[in-house]
C-alpha cells in the first residue's frame, strides 16, 4: 500500500489534490497509459485479424499488391522512426535527469523524423492514386478483384498509424512547451515519460506494418 | 489537514452555478451528469420500443410502413444498448462508488472522466442526428453488406456516433482500472474490497478489450459504406462472415458490461439488506472475473448457422455451456447468504429478489440457445430477443433500479417514499414477465425477430407482449416520477439510513466533494457486520 | 395452416421430435434450478426476516464443499446438453449421400427455387415426404436465412459462398418459411410455405410444371454459351485444367496448397478465379463476377458435378 499521511503540507506544485504524493501520481500515470497502449493494441488487433484472414485466402493477391508498393521508401521511414525512438529515449532520459536543453534538442528531433515519415508516406500515397490502387470505383480493373482487400487494409492500417503519427506530433509540441518552462525535472517527469510510451508504441506498430505490407515475397 | 475552518459543504452545493456543474471534474457529478442524460436516453429507447410493441398488436404491418419499422427496432437497440446500457451503471453508481469504495478522493484522471461523459454527449448527438437525418436501418448489429452495400440509410453517422461512444466506454473502464490498482487506502487489500469493486473490476477489463475492436469494425464498415473500401464486400472476395466474428467478438463480452455490474450491485445489496457476510466471498469475486475472461472466448455462439465451421462452432458452444457455471455459482452464493441472514423488508429487497427471479431465466434459457442443435430452430426467433432482454433489462437494468434505490440517499440526501419504491418494484418484476415470457412461447414457434408484420397465428401472444409492455412502462415511469420529486423535497437522508457496512456509510450523505475529511485506513473484511456487532455489544 | 392460437410448433421433419426432446430436457433442468434457487430465496427472506431495528445476521462466511457442489452439478449438466446439442448439430450438418438435391437463392425479398427437375417456383417450395432434400442455398445481395420452423431447421444464406442444409419431411402439409436473418424493407416479406406432399403427388406436381430443361441441361448451355468448354476441354489441350471427374477430388494449387474441389471451390474458380490457381496453369481465367447469376452459377455446378471421365 501507500505510504498515506505524509508531506500533505509540502506539496510539491505538480500534485494533484486526489493523489497522496508524487510517487502514487507517477505510477497511476504510467499505469493507466500501458492500460491505453492495451485497448490500441486491440484497436489496431482487429486489422490484423482481417489481414491474416485475407492473406490466407488471397495469398495470390496479397503478393501482386505488395509488389505495387515502395520498399525503399518504406525502409526509409522505418530507420527514420527508429531513429526518432531514439531520440524520444534520450529526452525522456534528459527529463529525468532535469536536463533542460536536452530535453529540447530531443523532442525537437523527434518531431523532426515523426514529421519527415508523413512527408515520405505522402508521396507514397499521392504514388498509389496515380496508379489506380486506390480501392473503390476508380481502382484499376484489370486487377484481380482480391487485390482491393489489401489495398482496403495497406490504406486503413497505415492510414490510422500516420493518425497516430499527428496526434504523437501534437503530443510532442505540448511536451515541448513544458520542457521550454523547465517544468519537467527528476520529481516530476510523468508526461514526458508517458508521452515516450505512446511514440514508442506507434513506432513499433510501424515495425510490424512494414514486412507484413511491404516485404511480401520479397526474399525470392 | 484534519479540519478545515469552514465545515465542508456537500458536493452538490459547492461551488455553484452551471459552469461548475459542465466543467466539474468531481467524479460524484460526473456520475450525477451521466445519471440524467443515461435517463434521457432511456426515455428514448422506450419510446421506440413502445412504437414496436404497438406496431406488433396486429399481424398486419398497418401502424408504420415497414422502412419506419425497421429504423424503430434499429435505434431502439443502438440507442439502448450504447447509450443506456452499456454506460448504465458503470457511468452512474460505479463513477459515484468506485473512488469513495476505495477510500480515494477521486478517480486516478478526473478530467479523463469529464472527457468521457463529453464524448459520450457528442457520439449520442451524432448518433441522434442520424435520426433526425432520417434514422438507420440495419439493426443494431450493422451487419454487412447490408450495412455497407445495401442500406440507403445514415450508416457512416449511427457508427461514428457509436465509435465515439465507444471511447467514453474506454475511457471509463480505463480510469477505473488504475483506480483500483493505484488508489485504494492503505488497509484495503484486494480481498478486502467490496464485490461491487470486483465487478467493476471485471467490467473494465471488458471494455478496455472489447471496445477498441468494435471501435476499428465500424470505423472498416464506415470506411466501405462511405469510400467503397471493400474489406466485407463479397465483390472483391471479403468475407461478411469476418465482420460477423469482429462485431461478436465484442458484443458478446458487451453483455457482460452488461450484466457483471448489475452482479456486483446485487452482492452488495444482498450482504446489506441481510447484514451479513456476502457466502463465499472469495467464489463470487473470482466469478466475476471468470466470467469476463471466459467470455471473451463465446462470441461464435451468435453464428451457429452463419457457415462458420462446425468446428469453431463446437468450441464456442463448449466454452458457453462453461461460462454459465459462475453465473451459478454466484446465485447460488447471494442465495445461501440470504440464509440466517437478518432480512430487511424495505424497497431494495424487492429488487434483489425480483433481479435473482428474473435474472435466473435469463440465465437458463441461455442454456437452450448455447446447445447447437437446439440453437438452430431457436437463432434469431423471438426467443433469443426474450432471452436477452432478460439478461439485460431483467437483470442489469433491475440491479441498476435497485442499486439506485439503495444508494439514493446517498447520492442526493434525500429519501424516497418506501411504499411507491416497494409498488414500482412489483410493477416492474410482473411487467416485465408479462412482456417477455409470451416472446419465449412465440419464439419456440418460430417467430423471427426484426418482423414487421407476421402470421395471425401469433397476435395473442403479441398482444400480451404488448400489454405487459405498459405495466413495465408505467413502472419505469413511476420511478422517474418519485425520484425526480424527492430532488425538490428537503434532505433528509441520515447518513446511514440501511445500517450498511461499506466506506460510503461513513460518510455524510450526501458527501462532501473531497469525500472524505480524514484519509481512511481499512482494518476489517467487507460486510464485516457480525464484527460491528459485536463492537456495538463491548462498548 | 395452424390453430389460431398455438402454443407450441408443430414437428413435420425427421430431427423435429429430436430437437423438441433436447428443449424438454433444457427446459426440465431450467425450471428445476428456477423452481428450487427462487423458493428457497422468498423462504429465506421471509423466515430470517428482520425482527428488531439492530439485529445482524449470522457470522457465517461459506463453505468449500458447497461451492464445489454447485460447481460440479451445474457443470456435469452443462456438458450433457452441450454433448446432446452438439450431436444433433451434426446430425443437421451432415445431409445424407442420398438427399435430393434443391437450389435455393435468396434475393432481396424473395426465395428463388429450382428442382432437380429444372421445375422453378418462388417463395414456395414443394418437397415429397420421407425423403431427404438437401437444400444448397446462395444469396444473390445481402445475408437472408431460411428458415422453416415446423422442421426445425434454418441456415443463413451468405453472398459470396454456398451454405447447404437438410430435411426429411414426415408429415403432409403446408409450413411456414420464413427469412430469419434481417435483410431489409421487406424481410418481413421475404417469407413462403413448403408444400410437403405424398412421394407420387410430388413426383405428379414436378410432371406438371414448366421447366426450361433440368439445372444440368442448363449448365451444360451455360459451359458451352460462357466458352467455358474453350479452355477445359476434355483432354490436355485446353489451357484450363480438365473438369472430368474434378468435383470432391484434392487439387494441388500453384503456391504449393491442396484445396478439397467442392461446391465453395467451385464457386471461388468462376467468380474470382485468381484466388486459388492449380498447379502448372497460368492465372488467364477472366472472373465471372456480375455476368452469371447465382442461379447460373449453381447450374453450372450441378453440371461440373456430373463431369466424368470416359471409362
Amino acid at each position: 500500500m501507500h505510504p498515506a499521511h505524509e508531506n500533505h503540507g509540502g506539496h510539491h506544485p505538480m500534485l494533484q489534490h486526489h493523489f497522496f504524493n508524487m510517487g502514487q501520481q507517477l505510477e497511476a500515470s504510467i499505469l493507466g497509459m500501458w492500460v491505453f497502449l492495451v485497448t490500441e493494441v486491440m484497436f489496431f488487433g482487429g486489422l490484423f485479424m482481417a489481414y491474416l484472414l485475407y492473406r490466407t485466402l488471397y495469398p495470390a493477391a496479397w503478393l501482386a499488391g505488395s509488389h505495387e508498393l515502395n520498399e525503399v521508401l518504406g525502409g526509409l521511414n522505418t530507420v527514420v522512426l527508429i531513429c526518432s525512438s531514439l531520440t524520444m529515449a534520450l529526452a525522456v532520459r534528459a527529463a529525468q535527469v532535469g536536463a533542460r536543453m536536452a530535453q529540447i534538442v530531443n523532442i525537437i528531433l523527434t518531431m523532426g523524423f515523426g514529421t519527415t515519415f508523413l512527408v515520405v508516406k505522402y508521396y507514397e500515397y499521392a504514388a498509389k492514386f496515380e496508379h489506380h490502387l486506390v480501392p473503390g470505383a476508380h481502382f484499376d480493373p484489370t486487377r484481380e478483384p482480391a487485390q482491393q482487400l489489401y489495398f482496403s487494409l495497406y490504406f486503413m492500417m497505415t492510414g490510422i498509424h500516420a493518425l497516430h503519427m499527428v496526434v504523437g506530433l501534437g503530443i510532442m509540441a505540448w511536451i515541448l512547451y513544458g520542457a521550454w518552462k523547465g517544468h519537467f525535472n527528476a520529481e516530476y517527469f510523468a508526461p514526458v515519460e508517458i508521452a515516450g510510451l505512446y511514440w514508442h508504441f506507434v513506432d513499433i506498430v510501424w515495425i510490424f506494418l512494414f514486412p507484413l505490407l511491404y516485404l511480401i515475397g520479397k526474399h525470392q | 489537514m484534519n479540519h478545515a475552518v469552514n465545515e465542508p459543504r456537500s458536493y452538490l452545493d459547492a461551488p455553484y452555478g452551471v459552469a461548475s456543474w459542465l466543467l466539474t471534474k468531481d467524479h460524484k457529478r460526473i456520475a450525477l451528469l451521466y445519471l440524467i442524460s443515461i435517463t434521457v436516453f432511456f426515455l428514448i429507447g422506450a419510446l421506440f420500443a413502445a412504437g414496436i410493441r404497438a406496431e406488433l398488436m396486429t399481424p398486419e404491418g398497418d401502424l408504420f410502413t415497414a422502412d419506419m419499422y425497421n429504423k424503430l427496432f434499429t435505434l431502439h437497440g443502438v440507442v439502448m444498448v450504447f447509450f443506456f446500457l452499456i454506460p448504465s451503471i458503470p457511468a452512474t453508481l460505479g463513477n459515484f462508488l468506485v473512488p469513495i469504495m476505495c477510500g480515494a478522493k477521486d478517480l486516478a484522471f478526473p478530467k479523463i472522466n469529464l472527457l468521457s461523459w463529453y464524448l459520450y454527449l457528442i457520439g449520442a448527438t451524432l448518433t441522434l442526428g442520424a435520426v433526425f437525418m432520417g434514422g438507420v436501418d440495419t439493426g443494431w448489429t450493422f451487419y454487412t453488406p447490408y450495412s455497407s452495400m445495401a442500406s440507403n440509410t445514415n450508416v457512416t453517422l449511427a457508427a461514428v456516433g457509436v465509435f465515439i461512444a465507444g471511447f467514453s466506454s474506454i475511457l471509463t473502464g480505463f480510469n477505473f482500472v488504475v483506480t483500483i490498482h493505484r488508489m485504494r487506502a492503505p488497509g484495503l487489500t484486494w480481498f478486502r474490497m467490496p464485490l461491487f469493486l470486483w465487478a467493476m473490476y471485471a467490467t473494465s477489463l471488458v471494455m478496455i478489450l472489447g471496445t477498441p475492436v468494435v471501435a476499428i469494425t465500424l470505423l472498416m464498415v464506415g470506411a466501405e459504406a462511405a469510400l467503397g473500401f471493400g474489406i466485407f464486400d463479397p465483390r472483391v472476395g471479403g468475407d461478411p462472415v469476418l465482420f460477423q466474428h469482429l462485431f461478436w467478438f465484442y458484443s458478446h463480452p458487451a453483455v457482460y458490461i452488461m450484466i457483471l455490474p448489475g452482479m456486483g450491485v446485487i452482492s452488495e445489496l444482498v450482504a446489506a439488506v441481510s447484514r451479513k457476510q456476502i457466502f463465499g466471498y472469495s467464489f463470487v469475486a473470482y466469478s466475476s472475473l471468470a466470467i469476463a475472461i471466459i467470455g471473451f472466448l463465446v462470441w461464435g455462439h451468435h453464428m451457429f448457422v452463419s457457415s462458420q465451421s462446425i468446428y469453431a462452432g463446437l468450441v464456442f458452444s463448449i466454452i458457453t455451456m462453461i461460462v454459465a457455471v459462475p453465473s451459478a455459482v454466484k446465485t447460488f452464493n447471494w442465495t445461501a447468504t440470504l440464509y440466517r441472514g437478518s432480512i430487511t423488508w424495505e424497497s431494495p429487497t424487492y429488487w434483489v429478489i425480483g433481479f435473482i427471479g428474473l435474472f435466473l431465466v435469463g440465465g437458463l434459457t441461455g442454456l437452450f440457445l448455447g446447445a447447437m442443435g437446439l440453437d438452430v430452430h431457436l437463432h434469431d426467433t423471438y426467443f433469443v430477443v426474450a432471452h436477452f432482454h432478460y439478461i439485460m433489462v431483467g437483470g442489469g437494468v433491475m440491479a441498476f433500479l435497485g442499486g439506485v434505490h439503495f444508494w439514493w440517499p446517498k447520492m442526493t440526501g434525500r429519501t424516497y417514499p418506501e411504499t411507491l419504491g416497494k409498488i414500482s418494484a412489483v410493477l416492474v418484476f410482473v411487467g416485465f414477465n408479462l412482456t417477455f415470457l409470451p416472446q419465449f412461447v412465440v419464439g419456440y414457434l418460430g417467430m423471427p425477430r426484426r418482423y414487421h408484420a407476421y402470421p395471425e397465428e401469433f397476435q395473442i401472444l403479441n398482444v400480451v407482449s404488448t400489454g405487459g409492455a405498459s405495466v413495465l412502462g408505467i413502472g419505469y415511469l413511476l420511478i422517474i416520477g418519485y425520484l425526480v420529486a424527492s430532488m425538490f423535497k428537503p434532505r433528509n437522508a441520515t447518513a446511514n439510513p440501511w445500517g450498511a457496512t461499506g466506506l460510503e456509510w461513513d460518510i455524510p450523505s450526501p458527501p462532501t466533494t473531497f469525500n472524505f475529511e480524514i484519509d481512511p485506513v481499512v482494518t476489517e473484511d467487507a460486510y464485516n457486520y457480525a464484527g460491528r456487532a459485536q463492537k456495538t455489544g463491548d462498548n | 395452416m395452424q390453430s389460431t392460437f398455438p402454443l407450441f410448433p408443430q414437428a413435420a421433419s425427421s430431427v423435429a421430435s429430436e430437437v423438441d426432446l433436447l428443449y424438454f430436457f433444457i427446459l426440465a433442468v431450467s425450471a428445476f434450478f428456477a423452481i428450487l434457487v427462487s423458493a428457497l430465496v422468498v423462504f429465506f427472506a421471509v423466515k430470517y426476516r428482520r425482527r428488531h431495528p439492530d439485529e445482524v445476521g449470522h457470522d457465517i462466511h461459506g463453505s468449500i464443499a458447497l461451492e464445489l457442489l454447485w460447481c460440479v452439478i451445474p457443470f456435469v449438466l452443462a456438458m450433457v446438453m452441450f454433448f446432446w446439442g452438439a450431436s444433433l448439430y451434426f446430425t443437421l450438418a451432415r445431409p445424407p449421400a442420398d438427399a435430393m438435391d434443391i437450389f435455393v437463392v435468396g434475393k432481396q425479398w424473395m426465395w428463388k427455387v429450382q428442382h432437380p427437375s429444372g421445375v422453378r417456383e418462388i417463395n414456395e417450395l414443394h418437397v415429397p415426404i420421407g425423403r431427404p432434400v438437401r437444400i444448397t442455398l446462395g444469396s444473390e445481395d445481402v445475408l437472408h436465412d431460411y428458415y422453416i420452423p415446423a422442421f426445425r431447421v434454418k441456415m443463413d444464406a451468405v453472398p459470396g459462398k454456398l451454405t447447404t442444409m437438410w430435411f426429411t419431411a414426415t408429415k403432409v402439409g403446408t409450413y411456414h418459411i420464413f427469412c430469419a436473418e434481417y435483410c431489409g424493407t421487406q424481410h418481413s416479406g421475404m417469407i413462403g410455405q413448403v408444400i410437403a406432399m405424398e412421394p407420387q403427388d410430388y413426383e405428379a406436381w414436378i410432371g406438371g410444371g414448366r421447366t426450361t430443361g433440368t439445372a444440368v441441361e442448363n449448365g451444360e448451355r451455360l459451359f458451352t454459351t460462357m466458352a467455358c468448354i474453350t479452355c477445359h476441354k476434355t483432354d490436355t489441350s485446353g489451357r484450363g485444367p480438365i473438369l472430368s471427374d474434378v468435383f470432391g477430388s484434392t487439387v494441388d494449387l500453384q503456391d504449393g496448397r491442396q484445396v478439397v474441389a467442392d461446391e465453395n471451390y467451385l464457386r471461388e474458380s468462376i467468380m474470382n478465379p485468381q484466388a486459388k490457381v492449380v498447379r502448372e496453369f497460368q492465372p488467364i481465367m477472366p472472373t465471372f463476377q456480375g455476368t452469371l447469376s447465382e442461379e447460373n452459377l449453381l447450374q453450372l455446378i450441378a453440371y461440373i458435378k456430373t463431369l466424368k471421365a470416359p471409362q
